[in-house]
Protein backbone atom coordinates (compact mmCIF):
# COMPACT_ATOMS: atom_id res chain seq x y z
CA UNK A 1 0.00 0.00 0.00
CA UNK A 2 2.79 2.43 0.87
CA UNK A 3 4.36 2.49 -2.57
CA UNK A 4 7.42 4.80 -2.44
CA UNK A 5 6.59 6.32 -5.82
CA UNK A 6 3.09 7.09 -4.60
CA UNK A 7 4.51 8.68 -1.45
CA UNK A 8 6.82 10.97 -3.41
CA UNK A 9 3.94 11.89 -5.70
CA UNK A 10 1.87 12.76 -2.63
CA UNK A 11 4.65 14.94 -1.22
CA UNK A 12 4.98 16.86 -4.50
CA UNK A 13 1.21 17.25 -4.75
CA UNK A 14 0.99 18.56 -1.21
CA UNK A 15 3.88 20.94 -1.95
CA UNK A 16 1.93 22.24 -4.94
CA UNK A 17 -1.26 22.67 -2.86
CA UNK A 18 0.52 24.44 0.00
CA UNK A 19 2.36 26.76 -2.36
CA UNK A 20 -0.70 27.52 -4.50
CA UNK A 21 -2.92 28.26 -1.51
CA UNK A 22 -0.37 30.63 0.05
CA UNK A 23 0.46 32.31 -3.24
CA UNK A 24 -3.17 32.96 -4.23
CA UNK A 25 -3.95 34.34 -0.78
CA UNK A 26 -0.96 36.67 -1.12
CA UNK A 27 -2.19 37.76 -4.57
CA UNK A 28 -5.59 38.61 -3.09
CA UNK A 29 -3.91 40.63 -0.33
CA UNK A 30 -1.71 42.48 -2.84
CA UNK A 31 -4.70 43.24 -5.01
CA UNK A 32 -6.67 44.61 -2.05
CA UNK A 33 -3.82 47.05 -1.32
CA UNK A 34 -4.04 48.36 -4.85
CA UNK A 35 -4.82 52.11 -4.89
CA UNK A 36 -7.68 53.35 -7.06
CA UNK A 37 -5.41 55.04 -9.61
CA UNK A 38 -3.19 52.06 -10.16
CA UNK A 39 -1.84 52.21 -13.67
CA UNK A 40 1.32 54.22 -13.11
CA UNK A 41 4.57 52.39 -13.98
CA UNK A 42 5.79 52.86 -10.42
CA UNK A 43 2.66 51.14 -9.06
CA UNK A 44 3.13 48.30 -11.51
CA UNK A 45 6.76 47.92 -10.50
CA UNK A 46 5.88 47.87 -6.80
CA UNK A 47 3.23 45.23 -7.44
CA UNK A 48 5.67 43.23 -9.54
CA UNK A 49 8.21 43.18 -6.69
CA UNK A 50 5.49 42.26 -4.19
CA UNK A 51 4.26 39.37 -6.33
CA UNK A 52 7.79 38.05 -6.80
CA UNK A 53 8.45 38.26 -3.04
CA UNK A 54 5.11 36.57 -2.37
CA UNK A 55 6.01 33.72 -4.73
CA UNK A 56 9.44 33.14 -3.16
CA UNK A 57 8.06 33.44 0.35
CA UNK A 58 5.11 31.11 -0.35
CA UNK A 59 7.44 28.45 -1.68
CA UNK A 60 9.76 28.76 1.33
CA UNK A 61 6.72 28.54 3.63
CA UNK A 62 5.44 25.49 1.77
CA UNK A 63 8.79 23.75 2.36
CA UNK A 64 8.85 25.11 5.93
CA UNK A 65 12.16 24.76 7.80
CA UNK A 66 13.00 21.32 6.46
CA UNK A 67 15.76 22.64 4.20
CA UNK A 68 18.68 25.02 4.64
CA UNK A 69 17.66 27.07 1.62
CA UNK A 70 14.07 27.59 2.80
CA UNK A 71 15.33 28.60 6.24
CA UNK A 72 17.68 31.11 4.58
CA UNK A 73 14.85 32.58 2.48
CA UNK A 74 12.55 32.93 5.51
CA UNK A 75 15.37 34.51 7.53
CA UNK A 76 15.96 36.95 4.68
CA UNK A 77 12.29 37.99 4.76
CA UNK A 78 12.33 38.40 8.55
CA UNK A 79 15.43 40.62 8.30
CA UNK A 80 13.88 42.61 5.47
CA UNK A 81 10.89 43.32 7.66
CA UNK A 82 13.21 44.69 10.35
CA UNK A 83 14.93 46.82 7.66
CA UNK A 84 18.45 46.07 8.90
CA UNK A 85 20.01 46.20 5.48
CA UNK A 86 23.45 47.19 6.77
CA UNK A 87 23.46 44.32 9.25
CA UNK A 88 22.59 41.87 6.45
CA UNK A 89 25.52 43.10 4.31
CA UNK A 90 28.00 42.78 7.19
CA UNK A 91 26.69 39.31 8.09
CA UNK A 92 27.01 38.13 4.50
CA UNK A 93 30.62 39.37 4.27
CA UNK A 94 31.50 37.69 7.57
CA UNK A 95 29.87 34.45 6.45
CA UNK A 96 31.76 34.57 3.15
CA UNK A 97 35.06 35.04 5.01
CA UNK A 98 34.21 32.17 7.35
CA UNK A 99 33.28 29.98 4.41
CA UNK A 100 36.65 30.55 2.72
CA UNK A 101 38.54 29.66 5.91
CA UNK A 102 36.58 26.44 6.36
CA UNK A 103 37.34 25.05 2.91
CA UNK A 104 39.71 22.36 4.12
CA UNK A 105 38.79 19.77 1.49
CA UNK A 106 41.33 20.27 -1.27
CA UNK A 107 40.01 17.92 -3.93
CA UNK A 108 37.82 18.94 -6.86
CA UNK A 109 39.55 22.30 -7.25
CA UNK A 110 37.72 23.03 -10.50
CA UNK A 111 34.35 22.35 -8.87
CA UNK A 112 35.11 24.88 -6.16
CA UNK A 113 35.30 27.67 -8.71
CA UNK A 114 31.92 26.68 -10.13
CA UNK A 115 30.58 25.96 -6.66
CA UNK A 116 31.16 29.58 -5.66
CA UNK A 117 28.76 30.70 -8.38
CA UNK A 118 26.25 28.09 -7.19
CA UNK A 119 26.64 29.27 -3.60
CA UNK A 120 25.55 32.74 -4.69
CA UNK A 121 22.49 31.41 -6.50
CA UNK A 122 21.15 29.00 -3.86
CA UNK A 123 19.82 30.75 -0.74
CA UNK A 124 22.05 30.09 2.25
CA UNK A 125 24.65 28.53 -0.03
CA UNK A 126 27.57 30.49 1.37
CA UNK A 127 27.45 28.70 4.72
CA UNK A 128 27.21 25.12 3.41
CA UNK A 129 29.82 22.50 2.68
CA UNK A 130 29.95 21.11 -0.84
CA UNK A 131 27.89 17.96 -0.16
CA UNK A 132 25.05 19.85 1.52
CA UNK A 133 25.20 22.46 -1.24
CA UNK A 134 24.65 19.82 -3.92
CA UNK A 135 21.77 18.22 -2.02
CA UNK A 136 20.12 21.56 -1.32
CA UNK A 137 20.55 22.55 -4.97
CA UNK A 138 18.67 19.45 -6.11
CA UNK A 139 15.74 20.21 -3.84
CA UNK A 140 15.85 23.93 -4.66
CA UNK A 141 15.71 23.12 -8.39
CA UNK A 142 12.66 20.92 -7.89
CA UNK A 143 10.85 23.62 -5.91
CA UNK A 144 11.80 26.41 -8.34
CA UNK A 145 10.41 24.29 -11.18
CA UNK A 146 7.18 23.78 -9.27
CA UNK A 147 6.97 27.50 -8.51
CA UNK A 148 7.38 28.42 -12.19
CA UNK A 149 4.78 25.87 -13.34
CA UNK A 150 2.19 27.03 -10.81
CA UNK A 151 2.79 30.70 -11.57
CA UNK A 152 2.45 29.98 -15.29
CA UNK A 153 -0.83 28.12 -14.62
CA UNK A 154 -2.18 31.02 -12.56
CA UNK A 155 -1.17 33.60 -15.17
CA UNK A 156 -2.72 31.54 -17.97
CA UNK A 157 -5.96 31.13 -16.01
CA UNK A 158 -6.19 34.86 -15.31
CA UNK A 159 -5.47 35.80 -18.88
CA UNK A 160 -8.35 33.72 -20.21
CA UNK A 161 -10.94 35.37 -17.98
CA UNK B 1 24.75 18.45 18.24
CA UNK B 2 26.07 15.08 17.20
CA UNK B 3 25.39 15.76 13.55
CA UNK B 4 27.65 18.81 13.65
CA UNK B 5 30.41 16.78 15.34
CA UNK B 6 30.19 14.03 12.76
CA UNK B 7 30.13 16.63 9.96
CA UNK B 8 33.38 18.14 11.30
CA UNK B 9 34.91 14.67 11.42
CA UNK B 10 33.77 14.03 7.87
CA UNK B 11 35.00 17.33 6.37
CA UNK B 12 38.34 15.76 5.49
CA UNK B 13 36.58 12.52 4.51
CA UNK B 14 34.08 13.78 1.92
CA UNK B 15 34.86 11.19 -0.70
CA UNK B 16 34.98 11.72 -4.42
CA UNK B 17 32.34 9.01 -4.71
CA UNK B 18 29.88 10.99 -2.63
CA UNK B 19 30.42 14.05 -4.77
CA UNK B 20 30.11 12.05 -7.98
CA UNK B 21 26.84 10.55 -6.76
CA UNK B 22 25.38 13.93 -5.84
CA UNK B 23 26.53 15.46 -9.13
CA UNK B 24 24.90 12.65 -11.10
CA UNK B 25 21.71 13.15 -9.12
CA UNK B 26 21.80 16.83 -10.09
CA UNK B 27 22.39 15.85 -13.69
CA UNK B 28 19.10 13.95 -13.74
CA UNK B 29 17.26 17.17 -12.94
CA UNK B 30 18.74 19.24 -15.73
CA UNK B 31 16.70 19.23 -18.94
CA UNK B 32 19.52 19.54 -21.51
CA UNK B 33 22.05 17.09 -20.14
CA UNK B 34 19.40 14.44 -19.51
CA UNK B 35 18.77 14.11 -23.23
CA UNK B 36 22.45 13.56 -24.04
CA UNK B 37 23.29 9.91 -23.53
CA UNK B 38 26.93 10.39 -22.58
CA UNK B 39 28.31 9.29 -19.25
CA UNK B 40 31.32 11.52 -19.45
CA UNK B 41 29.78 14.83 -18.46
CA UNK B 42 32.26 16.52 -16.17
CA UNK B 43 31.29 17.78 -12.72
CA UNK B 44 32.13 21.36 -13.57
CA UNK B 45 29.89 21.17 -16.66
CA UNK B 46 27.02 19.92 -14.51
CA UNK B 47 27.57 22.75 -12.02
CA UNK B 48 27.72 25.26 -14.84
CA UNK B 49 24.51 23.95 -16.38
CA UNK B 50 22.88 24.03 -12.95
CA UNK B 51 23.85 27.67 -12.46
CA UNK B 52 22.48 28.55 -15.90
CA UNK B 53 19.27 26.64 -15.20
CA UNK B 54 18.75 28.38 -11.84
CA UNK B 55 19.35 31.76 -13.45
CA UNK B 56 16.82 30.91 -16.17
CA UNK B 57 14.24 29.89 -13.59
CA UNK B 58 14.82 33.11 -11.63
CA UNK B 59 14.27 35.07 -14.82
CA UNK B 60 11.08 33.16 -15.55
CA UNK B 61 9.76 33.91 -12.06
CA UNK B 62 10.53 37.57 -12.67
CA UNK B 63 8.73 37.60 -16.03
CA UNK B 64 5.75 35.74 -14.64
CA UNK B 65 5.53 38.17 -11.71
CA UNK B 66 5.49 41.06 -14.14
CA UNK B 67 2.81 39.38 -16.24
CA UNK B 68 0.73 38.69 -13.14
CA UNK B 69 1.05 42.29 -11.96
CA UNK B 70 -0.32 43.48 -15.30
CA UNK B 71 -3.15 40.94 -15.15
CA UNK B 72 -4.07 41.84 -11.59
CA UNK B 73 -4.51 45.44 -12.67
CA UNK B 74 -7.32 44.46 -14.98
CA UNK B 75 -9.33 41.82 -13.15
CA UNK B 76 -10.82 41.00 -9.80
CA UNK B 77 -8.86 38.24 -8.06
CA UNK B 78 -11.46 36.92 -5.65
CA UNK B 79 -13.79 35.02 -7.95
CA UNK B 80 -11.44 32.77 -9.96
CA UNK B 81 -9.53 31.65 -6.90
CA UNK B 82 -11.64 28.62 -6.11
CA UNK B 83 -11.67 27.47 -9.72
CA UNK B 84 -7.88 27.71 -10.03
CA UNK B 85 -7.14 25.88 -6.82
CA UNK B 86 -9.62 23.19 -7.75
CA UNK B 87 -8.11 22.73 -11.21
CA UNK B 88 -4.55 22.55 -9.89
CA UNK B 89 -5.19 20.10 -7.08
CA UNK B 90 -7.60 17.61 -8.68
Amino acid sequence: MNNPKLLSLNSTTSLISRFTRGFIQALIRINKQRPVTSSSPREMYIRHRRIKSAADKSMALAVRSRRNWSRAVLARFRKKRRRHVLVRRITTCAMKKRGLENKKSGHKEASHGQANELRRLVPGGEAMDLCSLLEETAHYLKCLNTQVQVMRCVADSYSTI
Amino acid sequence: MSSRRSRQQNVSRITDDQIIELVSKLRQLLPEIRSRRSDKVSASKVLQETCNYIRNLHREVDDLSERLSELLATIDVDSPEAAIIRSLIT
